[in-house]
């Protein structure tokens, strides 16, 4: 179910739903707000300084869905580091104004805040209704007021809705809090059929970026690997063996419809879409040894791009599209080159300093950078190279092994798979290498790919 | 159903031979003989080799029976998942980060081959397996290398291609869960399965 987002203008329109609105407006800022008047800063470069108080529950039965829905925003949030979130228990003791005019700003200023977010939230039936407001304490101006509204279901999506909007209106940061991580999981324990081993099944899920509301999308009850998301967010591009060998399906989860691009042509594997979504990149063995190759969605106009005796694998596209980064063995090692989306010219390996190096993933813009999965120890730790200046850095060091790098549609953060944890879950890191979250618990969980 | 599994007698046999599943066979009625009750491996084994002696008597006059047991054209059924769990093939390994059959590898491969030359009808898929440590995209390159290289040894000792099919499961399906050497070593390898017969 869609979720709605009624957009209130900002200070004017908060008159219908406050009481008093000429309270938060001395007389020389009557005039409308500008762009740069909305977006609260912090002091000198930092950080703003955010209070977030709980939200308050009109009735018994909005008590959960604003309880949920204050610790959800909070965290998305948190997540992009924006905001400096001040503790809720240093404030416990301010009150949370009910109206406009009960706001304290003088108690916010001396806590130092530079702004405050106040949630308010109302159910009716299966509906819940939600109003945030953010005030800039030092100019005692609203800056954001909007209603969301969405099934009573997913409280979640409401919040993730709202911090969306409020990274764009007070960073310009393109939030990420309403993507979605897709992946590949034994978590329901099914044993793949007609087989004397014991197998177990991998069906692709999804989940939100946090890791809650996980779907199953496949029922092939056999191996299903390597998913990709198209950028339009709507289909998902994956590695199946439902026919008894490695084959490429698009699976379009919300129409419930599904394709098989390569049909059958030889065994083709890891499927990744260009920017454009018109075609994707993969590896096949079609001519007998594995290369890379690529195809429109629609199957047709198949091309190899690789030639080389040696293994090429694991595509991954220039946020341009007009280069291919993947792995290959040609030097002895498995290590990262780039080639031409044409497949014109000599691949350059971009490795230079690793034993073993695969799974590289290029980065959204403004970022040129190809995060990859390479050797440490005994087993592997991710790091990203930067195209343009030509230096690697590493994010992970040594916890459990981490594989599988996925880079958020902002690039500003990165899904991995570790088992630092335990059997291998899924993870999120911020590019800096910080702001590790575990979002999968259940079972076994692997390749995750990081929806636009 | 009745043509497919007759023209396979020959293989039944020699499968229940392998299998000791001489109880598959015994459940229906033994042949009507007058002579000694036939042994279970004569029964399950018809092949001429295992006939047994002639009696001592020159036995000139006609007999109202042969002197060996007539073998009844009873059918061995087993599914390939029987086949499969009881397999004739060995595995081929590999060494790490490798496609290449050493000598080791090359006489398992021989002796599949012969398996294949045997049971003519049999078709295989070739699955290639890795160990735990390389990536898992990279190891659905090396399981592929793997499968194929099986294939072209096989080939080249005169199985026809359209025989063998290969797949890979890079580190998807280890037989062997454990992390070590020993594991690593059992789960690097080449695994026949029989599709078709």
């Amino acid at each position: 179910m869609p979720m709605c987002v009624r957009w209130s203008a900002l200070v004017v329109a908060l008159a219908v739903l406050w009481a008093h609105p000429s309270a938060f407006q001395t007389p020389g800022q009557r005039a409308q707000p500008s762009e740069i008047e909305l977006s609260i800063a912090g002091d000198s470069g930092t950080p703003p300084r955010f209070a977030v108080p709980a939200f308050i529950a009109g009735g018994s039965d909005a008590a959960e869905a604003a309880r949920v829905l204050g610790d959800v925003l909070w965290d998305d949030l948190a997540f992009e580091r924006e905001f400096y979130l001040i503790p809720r228990d240093t404030y416990s003791s301010i009150p949370v104004a009910r109206t406009p005019d009960q706001v304290p700003f003088t108690a916010w200023r001396e806590l130092g805040a530079d702004g405050v977010l106040f949630g308010s939230v109302q159910r009716t039936g299966t509906t819940l209704r939600v109003e945030i407001r953010l005030f800039n304490i030092r100019t005692r101006q609203s800056v954001f007021a909007r209603e969301y509204s969405g099934p009573a279901a997913n409280p979640r999506g409401l919040a993730h809705a709202a911090a969306d909007e409020l990274h764009q209106q007070q960073r310009a940061l393109r939030g990420v809090a309403r993507t979605r991580i897709a992946f590949t999981s034994d978590r329901n324990r099914e044993k793949v059929a007609g087989t004397t081993e014991n197998r177990d099944v991998k069906e692709v899920y999804f989940a939100d970026y946090d890791g809650f509301n996980p779907r199953r999308i496949t029922v092939d009850r056999q191996l299903n690997i390597t998913p990709v998301w198209a950028p339009d967010g709507r289909a998902i591009a994956y590695t199946s063996y439902r026919r008894g060998f490695p084959d490429i399906f698009i699976i379009r989860p919300f129409e419930g419809t599904s394709s098989n691009p390569t049909a059958g042509n030889g065994s083709s594997f890891l499927p990744s879409y260009s920017p454009d979504g018109k075609r994707l990149a993969f590896m096949s063995s079609r001519d007998g040894n594995p290369e890379i190759y690529v195809m429109n969605v629609d199957g047709s106009g198949i091309r190899r791009l690789t030639n080389h005796p040696s293994s090429d694998v694991t595509p991954t596209w220039s946020p341009t599209g007009t280069e291919i980064a993947f792995t290959s063995d040609r030097a002895g090692t498995p290590q990262i080159y780039i080639m031409s989306a044409e497949g014109t010219g000599a691949p350059r390996r971009i490795s230079l300093n690793e034993s073993y190096a695969d799974r590289p993933t290029w980065s959204p813009p403004p970022f040129n950078e190809i995060a990859f999965a390479a050797r440490s120890g005994p087993g592997y730790d991710i790091k990203v190279y930067d195209v343009a200046g030509g230096q690697t850095r590493q994010i992970t060091f040594g916890e459990g092994t981490n594989e599988s790098p996925a880079f958020a549609p902002n690039g500003r953060h990165l899904a991995f798979t570790s088992t630092r944890a335990g059997h291998v879950q899924v993870f999120t890191i911020a590019r800096d290498g910080k702001e590790v979250r575990q979002i999968t618990r259940e079972g076994n969980n692997y390749t995750p790919s990081w929806s636009n | 159903m009745q043509t497919l599994t007759m023209s396979f007698r020959g293989l039944a046999g020699r499968l229940a031979l392998t299998a000791g599943l001489t109880a598959a066979c015994g459940g229906k009625t033994p042949p009507e003989t007058p002579q000694p009750a036939p042994t279970a491996a004569e029964v399950a084994a018809p092949a001429p080799a295992l006939a047994p002696a002639p009696g001592p008597q020159p036995a000139r006059d006609p007999l109202p029976v042969p002197p060996q047991p007539v073998v009844d054209d009873r059918v061995s059924s087993k599914s390939l998942d029987d086949l499969n769990r009881d397999s004739p093939f060995k595995p081929v390994f590999f060494g790490y980060d490798s496609a290449e059959l050493d000598d080791t590898a090359q006489q398992v491969a021989q002796a599949n081959a012969g398996v294949l030359r045997t049971n003519r009808s049999w078709v295989v898929t070739v699955e290639g397996h890795s160990d735990e440590r390389g990536t898992a995209e990279y190891n659905l390159a090396l399981g592929e290398r793997r499968a194929a290289s099986v294939k072209a040894y096989l080939v080249s000792l005169g199985v026809a291609a359209d025989r063998v099919r290969v797949v890979s499961y890079g580190k998807e399906f280890p037989f062997d869960p454990g992390h070590d050497e020993a594991a690593w070593a059992r789960n690097r390898r080449g695994h026949f399965v029989v599709t078709a017969k």
